[in-house]
């Protein structure tokens, strides 16, 4: 059996192509990579057949061993409208995650990301108090020095706030069941965020509001909503209890 | 007879088609037609079980095309026990979802989405089972993954597209795989069919045969969640409503399970990539359990518990004696059983108390006896205590790994051993933490923190400084949000919770629990079975002559 080279390096530089974009974190690109690399694959299904020969169609006076096999051109065909399948799938799950989390972008596992940032966080405050009392045994901290202490730390914890505003909203169980099932109109969404019913969107920062709907009552999910955009500097904790109302907020997560 | 082969495919397609034509009227008629199909698949597969047990394996070129152009359908014992099994369980697991309210809310979508995708699950399941070519193999693979992207993403809420991305992606990958590998194989063979190409491998290059082997068990792997390829699957499944996750974790990792089965015996018989696999199978079965052992939240324990029991399986394949092969049937049989019920009654239990934490359940044993129940013998049949099915295999496969003798199969021995103690312990815990304590004083409605970024006691150099700052020590609590796992129903709406239960959802788990039950009562007869299943498989020549004719 002989192959058409170029067949195999352009189904080649396609799965390349492909399997890079595949390895993005944007799903729109993901999609890109999902047609590429399924292009690339039917070519090399094709080319499993051999040298092209005549077209397969049993006309009369037509020479049978020279007509091309029609087995991989099928299987391609096959192959092809489940690709679609699965890219229509896709876009639409890339424009969901658009509506929800207002960006197609795939955050990594939960539960590693909460192991890795509560790991990161220790490491950091642990390094910044070394730093600090190392600096005060050296004979006493400036003002200066005790700003920009209290600065790192704010930073810090700013980012912990953050991560975890943006894991309650990925974690969000919308109320709206049209909006669920059919995706809202841009003018009900934002009037829903005003009220608070559906998802804001916006990437980690601080969190919109995310008041409870009629059937994301608290009562039901154990959940509050996260913190609220100009509580920024300070965010409650249950082992805090000079904050007022703070302990109230951070025990139901 | 044989015209009954492709019936389980295409009954369960051709009622989809009539509920989509239906659309969202007449809910109890699409209710009975849902249920009455899958009742039909059920009394169908256990005609092909009976049928291909007294008179080999049925095969049907589905027009009249020979091989290797027409598609051909085979039901032999192992894929006549696999389907009985895994149609009792879609219809446990659709009464069930009947109970949870799901389709009540059907009238309020545009179209019902559940059942339609539910149904064609089933098809793409089923025919993956009967499958006799490599071509149609791959499209009942992507018959149930495209049903299943639509039920794990069903409702769209975030969680669930975030963790539906995840799982689709890696779907996608395999399936890119699998087209790769049929393409190779094809121009290898000349041919995809499973009857041609036993033959016709065997005449292929030693190096040839082991690429194809690879591609094909990488495949397969991926989607049975063996350990390195598995990282997808506790990721995606705890996400899903309870009785989608509950029927993939039954179905979904043992098509897979049984692919490798069907092309590792058929296909490569004294296959060299053995001794991989057996690695394969030991590092699923203790990583797995591992990550069980580390987890809180109920949905996710049991996810690692499934990629660890899928090493027993594949443990049984890697072996390829008889006795092996017929341990790894009942494995499966037993897992898809024990699985789906576990998951079944994680469901109840989120049904109950709106959460499947196990740092906020407890004291269910005297709050819901019957729950306690329900969960605790397909508990202790998942760790294989004695009189259980889950008992029966394991010391089926145990028995082969100790006669083959080797090396491997001693470590393999010893490691399924140890997992099987593992499991016992993290049921024990599950147990300990959700049913047998009191209930936990935050139980009700206000939730707890789960976890606190334990701050050392000593930290008083700096508290002055701390003063100063309002915001000072915000990172202590570091509160989990909600361990990543939300209870939502089917429509991605918050869960409604009821103490109590309502009657299908009971009625169905208890069914299941009863199904697994049912393996021990009818030992003698299903091991029989699974030994001529066994046996059928490494003869080979059955199939081929059922497909090829004589």
């Amino acid at each position: 059996m002989t192959v058409s080279l170029s067949l195999l390096v352009a189904a080649a530089v396609l799965a390349a192509v492909g399997g890079t974009l595949l390895l993005t974190r944007s799903l729109t690109r993901i999609l890109l990579g999902a047609v590429v690399l399924g292009n690339g694959v039917n070519l090399l299904v094709l080319a499993s057949t051999g040298s092209a020969g005549d077209a397969p169609l049993l006309y009369p006076h037509v020479i049978r061993n020279r007509v091309t096999d029609p087995l991989p051109q099928a299987i391609a065909l096959t192959a092809i409208v489940i690709t679609l399948a699965t890219t229509a799938f896709l876009l639409a799950m890339a424009y969901r995650s658009h509506q929800v989390t207002g960006s197609d972008e795939i955050s990594d596992d939960t539960e590693d990301r909460l192991v890795a940032l509560r790991a990161e966080f220790l490491d950091r405050r642990g390094e910044l108090r070394d730093r600090y009392r190392e600096d005060r045994a050296d004979g006493g901290t400036s003002p200066e020095q005790r700003a920009r202490y209290r600065d790192a730390r704010r930073r810090l914890r700013k980012r912990v706030r953050e991560e975890r505003a943006y894991q309650a909203r990925a974690n969000d169980v919308s109320g709206n069941l049209w909006n669920d099932i059919l995706g809202a109109d841009p003018e009900d969404y934002r009037e829903g965020r005003e009220r608070g019913t559906t998802d804001a969107t916006g990437r980690p920062g601080p969190a919109p509001a995310r008041v409870a709907g009629p059937s994301n009552d608290p009562e039901e999910t154990g959940r509050e909503p996260d913190s609220r955009p100009g509580e920024d500097s300070c965010h409650p904790s249950p082992d805090q209890p000079d904050d007022p109302g703070g302990a109230g907020t951070e025990g139901t997560r | 007879m044989n015209a009954l082969v492709p019936l389980p495919v295409l009954l369960p397609l051709c009622v989809t088609g009539l509920k989509l034509a239906i659309g969202p009227r007449l809910q109890r008629f699409q209710r009975f037609i849902s249920l009455a199909v899958l009742g039909a698949v059920l009394v169908l597969s256990v005609l092909l079980m009976i049928a291909a047990d007294r008179h080999g394996p049925l095969s049907v070129h589905l027009g009249d095309f020979a091989p290797p152009i027409g598609i051909t359908l085979v039901a032999d014992r192992l894929a006549g026990l696999m389907l009985t099994v895994s149609s009792a369980v879609t219809l446990l697991v659709h009464v069930y979802s009947l109970g949870q309210g799901m389709a009540d809310r059907d009238d309020q979508t545009p179209v019902g989405v559940f059942h339609p995708a539910y149904l064609i699950l089933v098809a793409g399941v089923s025919c993956t089972f009967l499958a006799g070519d490599l071509v149609n193999l791959y499209v009942g693979f992507e018959i149930m993954l495209v049903a299943s992207f639509v039920l794990l993403t069903i409702g769209g809420t975030a969680t669930r597209i975030r963790a539906g991305s995840t799982y689709v992606i890696i779907s996608l990958f395999s399936s890119v795989l699998f087209l790769v590998a049929i393409a190779m194989t094809y121009a290898f063979a000349g041919t995809v069919n499973f009857a041609q190409l036993a033959g016709r491998l065997q005449e292929a290059p030693d190096g040839a045969r082991t690429l194809l082997e690879a591609m094909l068990l990488t495949v397969f792997a991926i989607k049975a969640a063996v350990f390195p390829l598995a990282a997808w699957l506790p990721d995606s499944y705890p996400t899903a409503p309870a009785p989608v996750t509950a029927v993939f974790a039954g179905l979904l990792t043992k098509v897979g399970v049984y692919s490798m089965l069907r092309t590792q015996t058929l296909l490569f018989p004294g296959h060299r990539l053995g001794d991989l696999l057996m690695l394969a199978a030991l590092a699923s079965m203790v990583v797995g359990i591992l990550g069980a052992v580390a987890q809180t939240d109920l949905k996710r324990v049991l996810s690692f518990t499934l990629i660890s029991h899928i090493g027993y399986m594949v443990f049984g394949i890697a072996l390829a004696g008889r006795g092996s092969i017929s341990g790894a049937i009942v494995y499966v049989a037993h897992h898809i059983t024990v699985q789906t019920t576990l998951f079944l009654v994680a469901g109840l239990v989120e049904r109950r108390d709106g959460t499947t934490e196990l740092t906020r359940l407890g004291g269910l044993a005297k709050s819901a006896p019957l729950v306690a129940v329900l969960f605790f013998v397909p508990a202790m049949n998942l760790a294989g205590i004695p009189p259980l099915s889950g008992f029966i295999g394991k010391v089926g496969l145990m028995r082969a790994g100790i006669d083959n003798g080797g090396g491997w199969a001693w470590a393999l021995v010893a490691g399924s051993a140890a997992t099987s103690l593992l499991t016992l312990y993290v049921m024990a815990k599950v147990w300990n933490l959700a049913f047998w304590r009191d209930a936990p004083p935050g139980a009700e409605g206000e939730g707890v923190v789960l976890e606190s970024a334990g701050d050392e006691p000593g930290d008083d150099g700096d508290d002055e400084e701390d003063e100063g700052d309002p915001a000072a020590g915000a990172g202590r609590g570091l509160p989990v949000p909600a361990g990543a796992v939300v209870s939502a129903g089917l429509l991605g709406q918050s869960i409604t919770t009821t103490k109590r239960l309502p009657w299908p959802m009971l009625l169905a788990t208890g069914a299941a629990v009863a199904l697994g039950l049912l393996y021990t009562v009818l030992g003698g007869p299903l091991t029989t079975f699974t030994e001529a299943a066994a046996a059928e498989l490494l003869a080979r020549t059955p199939y081929i002559e059922a497909v090829l004719g004589r």
